[in-house]
């Protein structure tokens, strides 16, 4: 779905205040750009495994933010590498 | 920030509550309590009563309070607990009478 | 009141007596799961580091495959995540943290330490990261290197490799294994002579 280098989009949803849910993509990426560091394979989706459920595998992607981006106060190079779930990411 | 309202309690990458509370660096040696629950966990999830994801689904269940007040692995045994009353592995009507006789 | 409630101690013990009884899970089995658990500590981590520093193709092999890496250091890696390794260089110093719950390589480390767990490091490290280093560690990242900051929020454990001190020159592994601790390969601080 995605390769190294793609600027991707992590999806900006909030599922926790709807109702009961596990997810693995942090809040304070959501929203923002950044880039695809590589894959890291497929893995059975989290969000499934955690009550039980059949789980479909789904690609894990390693995403790399600049930090200034999310936190002003942050020193400009550094940055932050979060694995995301393909299917928390879109194209911008 | 407007999105720091929306998160979840146990997501606390950058959470502002914490900037200013230090970290304690000391070493804190595990308890038998937090040995056993630990492996107990291991030994579930071979047996398929409890992945490692239910185990945090669990976790991230327990109220804000409790969460923050709860030691890491009370943490672990109330999930652990909740998930086999889930799988029908126990039921609360035996846990109730078990807990009166430890 | 809600049964989840109970005390944790009792909470165990009736547990473990209802498991017991059924036949799920017995007292031996607990035990012999802590003993493989107590044997996992960061030497064995320290062990890859210190193999890295002085064989540049075990280098390569750890940072392509850091699970294969483990094995062939005779590290039992079956039934565990993934372990990706962080190179730190002249430029580059990794921090890991996992601010959703407490994934740590424990394959490689053993339990993670009681830092790693607490609300304050799991927020602090994606946000202030040199801060926090300075204040807690006493680990100042200079200017000039860039901090990249790891959370590890999903299905791969991650360690970080250390850069070799200066002053090792002719060391063997076993003595270079002896400086590399546990916070070294998180990415708190770095090793010393």
């Amino acid at each position: 779905m995605f390769v190294a280098g793609d600027t991707v989009r992590v999806k900006d949803e909030w599922p926790e205040a709807v109702g009961p849910v596990h997810i693995r993509t942090p809040w304070y990426v959501r929203g923002l750009e950044g880039q695809v560091v590589r894959c890291l394979g497929d893995f059975p989706n989290p969000e499934d495994l955690a009550f039980a459920r059949p789980a479909e595998r789904r690609p894990l992607y390693h995403v790399r933010f600049r930090k200034g981006a999310i936190w002003p106060e942050a020193k400009p190079d550094d940055e932050l590498l979060v694995e995301i779930f393909g299917h928390w990411l879109e194209r911008p | 920030m407007d999105k720091e309202a929306q998160r979840a309690h146990h997501d606390l990458g950058g959470a502002s509550k914490f900037m200013c509370e230090p970290v304690d660096i000391e070493p804190h040696g595990l308890t038998a309590f937090d040995r056993e629950v630990d492996a107990l966990r291991q030994v579930l999830a071979v047996k398929k009563l409890g992945s490692v994801d239910e185990l945090r689904r669990g976790i991230e269940a327990i109220p804000e309070a409790d969460y923050h007040r709860l030691s890491y692995y009370q943490r672990w045994i109330r999930s652990i607990t909740d998930n086999l009353l889930r799988h029908g592995v126990i039921t609360e009507d035996e846990l109730r009478a078990a807990l009166e006789s430890v | 009141m809600n049964i989840l409630e109970a005390d944790s101690d009792r909470l165990l013990a009736a547990v473990r007596s209802l498991l017991e009884k059924k036949g799920i899970v017995s007292t031996a089995e607990v035990q012999e799961r802590m003993a493989v658990t107590d044997a996992a500590s960061p030497g064995q981590g320290a062990r890859m580091v210190a193999k890295a520093w002085v064989d540049p193709a075990y280098r390569a092999l750890m940072l392509e495959d850091g699970t294969k890496a483990a094995e062939s250091l005779g590290i039992m890696m079956r039934g565990m995540p993934p372990l990706g390794v962080l190179e730190n260089t002249a430029e580059l110093h990794n921090l890991v943290v996992c601010t959703l719950c407490s994934c740590y390589p424990r394959a490689v480390l053993g339990y993670p330490p009681f830092w790693y767990k607490s609300a304050s490091f799991r927020a602090r490290a994606v946000r202030d990261p040199r801060g926090l280093l300075a204040s807690e560690w006493k680990t100042i990242v200079p200017d000039a290197v860039k901090v990249r900051v790891v959370d590890s929020t999903a299905d791969y454990r991650w360690m970080v490799l250390p850069v070799r001190p200066v002053g090792t020159d002719g060391w063997d592994e076993a003595r270079l294994a002896g400086i590399v601790r546990e916070g070294d390969m998180i990415g708190v601080t770095v090793p010393g002579v």
